[in-house]
């Protein structure tokens, strides 16, 4: 630490005001108070509400995501394993796993930093802590097979139009870390949909299923429930058709099929199945909930409601039970895809969120509600937590107005009367 | 009644006008300022839309569609006057948006004020032209439907605009570089919430009109090959 301590002194005098490197002031400052506790605090930014430095906060959140990290890491050597059909020891698994991850993890920091430090400098804004935590985020909900250019360019992105060009950290209206996936997620529909992309190097010759062994896919289970909605749904129709026997034992065939590989609750609560590399485990994240809410850092309320929206969403659907699909219990829908990692996570994001304690409830509320909402209506994405929480991010500025405005009418009724 | 619900959600999220379409981005940019005003020029769209619909659906249907002036005698059955669609779907937007002028002007001047030149401007409104157009595009079957399209489209675009006025509320304390303050940042704001409507597209919500959309698809494949 005193080494760091005596090469920022050193080279200090050269960057502040005066010095030869004055407008590379931001860069240094980064490093500066990225290692040790500054002496002044955050004093830009719309969701500033506290005296300590962003860093301190932002680091938090980096502690609160590690266990769904190095499950993932662990999660991406296990599928991998499983679907080569080879069995290897525990450290071998998180090892493939964590050497697969980190490229991405490393990409998304050098290429997002230095677009953030060469905005930094040319603007002459401090470079807030934000990418550290959305640097981390991005490679955590893409799939693990996603080219690292593609993930570049999302990054890229994310940072430029997302975030700087409403002028940094605090200003921005639509999570970075997500703007980054859905941007991949539209520009490259192919590479990040579908059932074979979230296994690291599969095996590559003849289709999946030959190759797989019994009841194995790279499908996430929420695509598996969706196909399986499907094929009922054909099978209805066949049997009212009078489609030959053939065709119906065809579709039962394929709907044994993909029921056998629906994951036990236990499996899918653990995280044991595919999906996007952090997302998997609801058992981590859980963990990573305690940190967040403990420290305060993440708020409850959000949490609590895009939970609670959520299950009530699911329950109604239980209730009206028209496609298999809808009649997936409502708990399922909390643990299943990145539900869980996008309440914890992603709608907490204090900058996006909304800022008043009662927008809070409604906009969390509302994300659940959605999030379950585009799982079971849109056959084009059977996962609906991105997108949830991308369009409560639009609508959070409406509510927090409305709710401001109500206050101010409430007090200037109580003024006057 | 479920058909009707499936049109009004449909027009609001799916076929959006502003997301889906970008139609009548002119006022949507430049009366989103505050969220006060953007809220009257969206509830004056509404209002709108939701006359000039049906009464253009009307006049389609008794007067301009081939064969539709049948009710005069057998000999106006040949009669095609889908050329005037334009001019006449025009003349009564514009006579509504006259309406929605005097209104406004005598209940709530300072609104009137604040519209400014926005308020009359609503007559080449192309959301509102083009709802009409859709209208006759998408062939509804009763009054009762094109009014709850006519609704639908006005309450989408009303939800659009009164989100971006939020959202511009809010960023007017971001440290927008000089060059897009204003209309460049507002337009790349509209297409980052045109990502998150994205999630809507492709709902397929129970379509009782299936057939007809695939018939239109083909008879334009024809035309394709016919011009080739």
């Amino acid at each position: 630490m005193k080494l760091f301590r005596n090469i920022l002194n050193t080279a200090k005098p050269h960057f502040i005001e005066g010095g030869k490197l004055e407008k590379m002031f931001p860069a240094f400052d980064a490093f500066e108070t990225f290692l040790f506790v500054p002496d002044h605090t955050t004093n830009s930014g719309s969701h500033i509400r506290d005296a300590i430095d962003l860093k301190r906060t932002m680091m938090m959140v980096i502690i609160a995501l590690l266990p769904a990290l190095l499950f993932g890491m662990w999660n991406i050597g296990n599928n991998h394993f499983i679907a080569n059909e080879e069995s290897v020891s525990f450290m071998e698994t998180f090892l493939y796993g964590a050497i697969k991850m980190l490229p991405s993890i490393l990409v998304s920091y050098i290429v997002g930093l230095s677009v953030e430090f060469a905005f930094a400098i040319f603007r002459g804004h401090q470079v807030n802590e934000g990418y550290l935590v959305t640097g981390l985020l991005i490679p955590m909900i893409m799939p693990i097979s996603t080219p690292l250019w593609m993930l570049a360019i999302s990054v890229i992105f994310a940072v430029v139009i997302g975030k700087e060009v409403f002028g940094g950290t605090g200003m921005n209206i639509l999570n970075p870390a997500l703007t980054a996936r859905a941007f991949a997620f539209f520009a490259y529909p192919a590479h990040l949909s579908g059932d074979k992309i979230w296994i690291a190097d599969q095996p590559v010759n003849g289709t999946v299923t030959d190759v797989f062994p019994d009841g194995y896919s790279g499908a996430t289970p929420l695509a598996d429930y969706y196909s399986l909605s499907v094929e009922k749904g054909k099978l209805a129709s066949a049997v009212i058709q009078e489609k030959s026997e053939k065709t119906i034992t065809a579709i039962n065939e394929k709907i044994e099929v993909i029921e056998s590989r629906i994951p036990e609750l236990s499996e899918s609560f653990f995280g044991f199945i595919s999906g996007s590399c952090s997302e998997t485990s609801t058992f981590a994240i859980l963990i990573g909930l305690i940190i967040l809410v403990v420290t305060g850092v993440g708020s409850w309320r959000t949490i609590v409601a895009v939970f609670f929206g959520g299950y009530f969403m699911g329950l109604l659907f239980n209730l009206w039970g028209a496609t298999d699909f809808m009649t997936l219990p409502a708990y399922e829908h909390l643990i299943l895809g990145g539900f869980a990692f996008g309440a914890v996570f992603m709608a907490t994001d204090p900058v996006t969120a909304s800022q008043t304690n009662k927008g809070k409830i409604i906009v969390g509320s509302l994300i659940g509600i959605f999030a379950v909402l585009i799982r079971v209506f849109n056959p084009a994405y059977p996962e609906g937590m991105m997108l949830a929480i991308l369009l409560m991010n639009v609508f959070a500025p409406l509510v927090d107005h409305y709710i401001v405005e109500s206050n101010i009418k409430r007090r200037l009724k109580r003024v006057k009367s | 009644m479920q058909d009707l619900a499936n049109i009004f959600i449909k027009s609001i999220f799916i076929d959006n006008m502003v997301f889906a379409y970008f139609l009548g981005m002119c006022s949507y940019l430049a009366v989103s300022k505050t969220v006060k005003t953007s809220i009257g020029l969206g509830l004056a769209v509404v209002f709108v839309l939701g006359i000039t619909v049906p009464v253009n659906y009307l006049l389609e249907n008794y007067i301009l569609k081939e064969g539709a002036l049948v009710w005069l005698g057998d000999s106006f059955k040949e009669v095609d006057l889908s050329f005037l669609s334009f001019i006449l779907f025009i003349a009564v937007i514009a006579s509504m948006v006259q309406l929605v002028e005097m209104i406004v002007e005598k209940f709530s001047p300072g609104l009137y004020s604040s519209l400014g030149i926005f308020l009359p401007l609503i007559a080449v409104n192309c959301a509102i032209l083009g709802a009409s157009l859709f209208m006759q595009e998408r062939d509804y079957s009763t009054i009762v439907e094109a009014t709850v399209f006519g609704l639908g489209s006005g309450v989408g675009w009303f939800l659009a605009i009164v989100g971006i006025a939020a959202i511009r509320e809010k960023i007017r304390y971001s440290n927008v570089p000089p060059a897009l303050r204003g209309l460049g940042i507002t337009f790349i704001i509209t297409g980052l919430m045109g990502i998150a409507f994205m999630s809507f597209m492709g709902i397929q919500l129970e379509d009782s009109k299936k057939t007809v959309t695939t018939e239109v698809v083909v008879s334009f494949d024809n035309n394709k090959t016919e011009i080739n």
